[in-house]
C-alpha cells in the first residue's frame, strides 16, 4: 500500500464529490440490469457480472439501455442505498447525463489519459467533479 | 458557458415558478455537459412515461413545484387497467401507481396519447424540426425517416424541455453530427418486417454506435418500405445498442445521394450484412421452438396493417394460446370501425390499448413461454421472467392458433 496525492483532471457533468475505491468497466453500463437490492451487476457475459458497483467510483465506457430504464435503475439503486458514488464515463450519452443531473450522483468524463495508465481497480481516489479533479489517494499494493 | 436569453434567465432565475426553474436548471446542467452554446426552440415533444419509480418521483417533484408544459408533450404506454382487468387481476398497488401516474402526468400539461409510436399518428414532426423526442425507437424513425432534429433525450430530459420549450444546442440538432460513419451493404431482399427487426439487431454488434447508411443491393423495390420495416429497424438497434440516426441510401431525407448521406465524397468504412448475419441473430436470442402458453405483438406497438395482416391468419379459427395485441389508441378504434377487433375476440384474442409489455399487468405471463416478432420484447422481459420465441408475425400468428412454434419462418 502506497500513500500518493496524483492529481488528475477532468470534466464535471454532474456535480458533487465522494471518496472511494475505483471499479473499471470494459463494458457499457445499463442499471436496469444492477441488481437494486445487492449492487450486483445481473447482465450475462458482462465484464461486471457478479460483482458489486455499491459505493465504488465506477469507470466505464458508454451507458446502454433506452431512455426509460437507464434513469429507473439508478434510481432504486440509490433508494436501496446501492449505487455507486460517483461515475468516470469516456462517451456520455444524454440519458446517462440527465439520469445523472437529476439523481444528484457525481459524474466526470474527459479524464486525463494517464488515469487509466496509473490507476488500477481498488485504488483509492477521491473525486471532485465540480472543480474537475480526481485525487489519488492510495495504491493498493 | 451556456448564453441564456432573456426568458431562459427569467425561468432560470424562478420567475415562472420553482417547476420551471428546477427543469432549467437540469437542461443548463445538461448544456454544459455537452458543451452547447445556446438553447433552441422546441416545436414538439414526446416524453417517454413508464410509471415506473423514477418516472413517477420526478414528474410528481415538477407537478409539486408547480411546473406546467410550455410544448405540451405525447407520452408512451403504461398499462390500461380498463382493459386489463377484463383479462387478469390487477395488483392494487400497480394499479394505484398507474392512477397516479396519469394523474400527475395530466396535471403537468401531457397529452395522454399512451403509445409508443406517436411519429405514426398523433405527433408527427416535419423536416429539420427541433424537437425533443424520449423513447429509444422513437427517436431514430423521426430523425432518420422525417429529417427531424432530435438528440436521445431521456423520458426526464424530454419532460424539462417540454416545461421550458426548449433544448441546449448540441449533438444531433447540428448538421455536422448526423452525417454517415459506415456504409451498410445489406445483401438479402428484406421480403419481409421481420428481416428489419434482425438487421436492427444485428448492425450495432457490427458497427458499434457509428450512423449507419444502409445501401438495400438485392431489395426488389428501393424506394418503398412499410412504417412497419422502418421503426423495427430503429427499435431493434436501439435494444442492442444507441443508434439516434441511420440514413437510407436514395429513400431517406438526408441521404439522396451518398455524398449527402457522408457529407463528403469519401466513405470512410463499408461492411456487408449477409442472410447469415440476420439468421444468427435469431439463433443467439430466441427460445428454442416448441410449445407455447401465449402470443404477446406490439413492441413498438402494431400498425394498422401489421394488425390485418395477424387477422387474415386468424379469422374464423379458435386460438390455442391467447393472443395478445398492443396499439395505439386510434388503431385499435379503427380496428373495431372495421370489425377486426370482433375477429379477434373471435378467434379468442385481443386488441390492447396504452399498454407496454415491459409493465407489471402481465404478472400473469411470469415464468410462461411465448411467441412475439420483437427481439426488444424478448431482451426487456428477461427481468420480468418471460421466455420468449422470436420470429416473423405471419409465423407467430400461426403457431398461436397451434400452440406450438413448429418452424423457424413462414414461407
Amino acid at each position: 500500500m502506497t500513500v500518493m496525492n496524483k492529481i488528475f483532471k477532468c470534466h464535471k457533468i454532474s456535480e458533487g464529490q465522494a471518496e472511494g475505491e475505483v471499479l473499471f468497466s470494459k463494458d457499457g453500463i445499463c442499471f436496469y440490469l444492477i441488481d437494486p437490492k445487492t449492487g450486483v451487476v445481473i447482465q450475462r457475459n458482462h465484464s461486471l457480472f457478479g460483482k458489486s458497483v455499491a459505493g465504488k467510483i465506477l469507470v466505464f465506457p458508454n451507458g446502454t439501455g433506452s431512455s426509460v430504464v437507464q434513469a429507473d435503475g439508478m434510481y432504486q439503486l440509490k433508494m436501496n442505498h446501492n449505487e455507486p458514488k460517483a461515475m468516470i464515463v469516456e462517451n456520455a450519452d444524454t440519458t446517462l447525463v440527465a439520469s445523472s443531473i437529476i439523481m444528484d450522483m457525481p459524474l466526470v468524463d474527459k479524464v486525463e489519459k494517464s488515469f487509466k495508465d496509473e490507476v488500477k481497480n481498488k485504488d483509492l481516489v477521491r473525486i471532485n467533479a465540480t472543480e474537475g479533479t480526481i485525487k489519488l489517494l492510495r495504491k493498493e499494493k | 458557458m451556456v448564453e441564456l436569453k432573456k426568458d431562459e434567465i427569467d425561468m432560470l432565475d424562478g420567475k415562472y415558478g420553482k417547476g420551471t426553474q428546477t427543469a432549467m436548471k437540469i437542461q443548463v446542467a445538461i448544456a454544459e455537459a455537452f458543451n452547447a452554446p445556446y438553447m433552441v426552440p422546441i416545436s414538439r415533444a414526446h416524453v417517454a412515461l413508464s410509471n415506473q419509480e423514477a418516472d413517477l418521483w420526478f414528474v410528481e417533484k415538477l407537478v409539486n413545484q408547480g411546473a406546467t408544459c410550455r410544448v405540451r408533450p405525447t407520452v408512451n404506454p403504461s398499462f390500461n387497467w380498463k382493459q386489463m382487468k377484463r383479462i387478469t387481476t390487477l395488483d392494487p398497488i400497480d394499479e394505484k401507481i398507474v392512477k397516479r401516474t396519469d394523474a400527475a402526468y395530466k396535471k403537468i400539461g401531457a397529452l395522454m396519447t399512451y403509445d409508443c409510436t406517436p411519429y405514426l399518428q398523433l405527433n408527427v414532426p416535419k423536416i429539420d424540426d427541433v424537437i425533443a423526442y424520449s423513447e429509444s425507437s422513437a427517436t431514430p424513425f423521426v430523425n432518420s425517416v422525417y429529417g427531424a432534429r432530435t438528440n436521445r433525450e431521456s423520458a426526464q430530459s424530454a419532460l424539462c424541455a417540454a416545461v421550458t420549450g426548449v433544448v441546449p444546442y448540441y449533438g444531433y440538432l447540428k448538421e455536422e453530427n448526423r452525417k454517415g460513419e459506415v456504409l451498410v451493404n445489406v445483401l438479402p431482399e428484406m421480403k419481409s418486417d421481420f428481416d428489419f427487426q434482425l438487421l436492427g439487431y444485428v448492425v450495432p454488434l457490427k458497427i458499434g454506435f457509428k450512423i449507419p447508411v444502409f445501401n438495400f443491393k438485392n431489395k426488389p423495390n428501393k424506394k418503398s418500405f412499410s412504417n412497419a420495416s422502418l421503426m423495427n429497424l430503429g427499435a431493434q438497434m436501439n435494444t442492442s445498442g444507441n443508434v439516434a440516426i441511420y440514413h437510407i441510401l436514395g429513400f431517406t431525407p438526408e441521404a439522396s445521394t451518398l455524398e449527402e448521406a457522408f457529407q463528403s465524397n469519401e466513405v470512410p468504412e463499408t461492411i456487408d450484412i449477409t442472410q447469415s448475419d440476420l439468421d444468427s441473430v435469431r439463433d443467439k436470442i430466441s427460445a428454442p421452438l416448441g410449445k407455447i402458453d401465449f402470443a404477446l405483438f406490439g413492441c413498438p406497438h402494431l400498425t394498422f396493417e401489421q394488425i390485418e395482416k395477424v387477422v387474415q391468419i386468424i379469422k374464423g379459427k379458435k386460438l390455442s394460446v391467447p393472443l395478445f395485441i398492443m396499439s395505439s389508441d386510434p388503431t385499435r378504434r379503427l380496428c373495431e370501425q372495421m370489425g377486426l377487433l370482433q375477429e379477434v375476440q373471435n378467434a379468442g384474442g385481443d386488441i390492447i390499448s396504452n399498454t407496454c409489455m415491459d409493465q407489471p399487468c402481465w404478472k400473469f405471463l411470469y415464468g410462461k413461454k411465448g411467441v412475439t416478432d420483437s427481439p426488444k420484447c424478448a431482451y426487456y422481459t428477461r427481468r420480468r421472467k418471460m421466455e420468449f420465441v422470436i420470429t416473423d408475425l405471419e409465423n407467430a400468428a400461426y403457431s398461436a392458433l397451434k400452440g406450438e412454434v413448429t418452424d423457424d419462418r413462414y414461407e
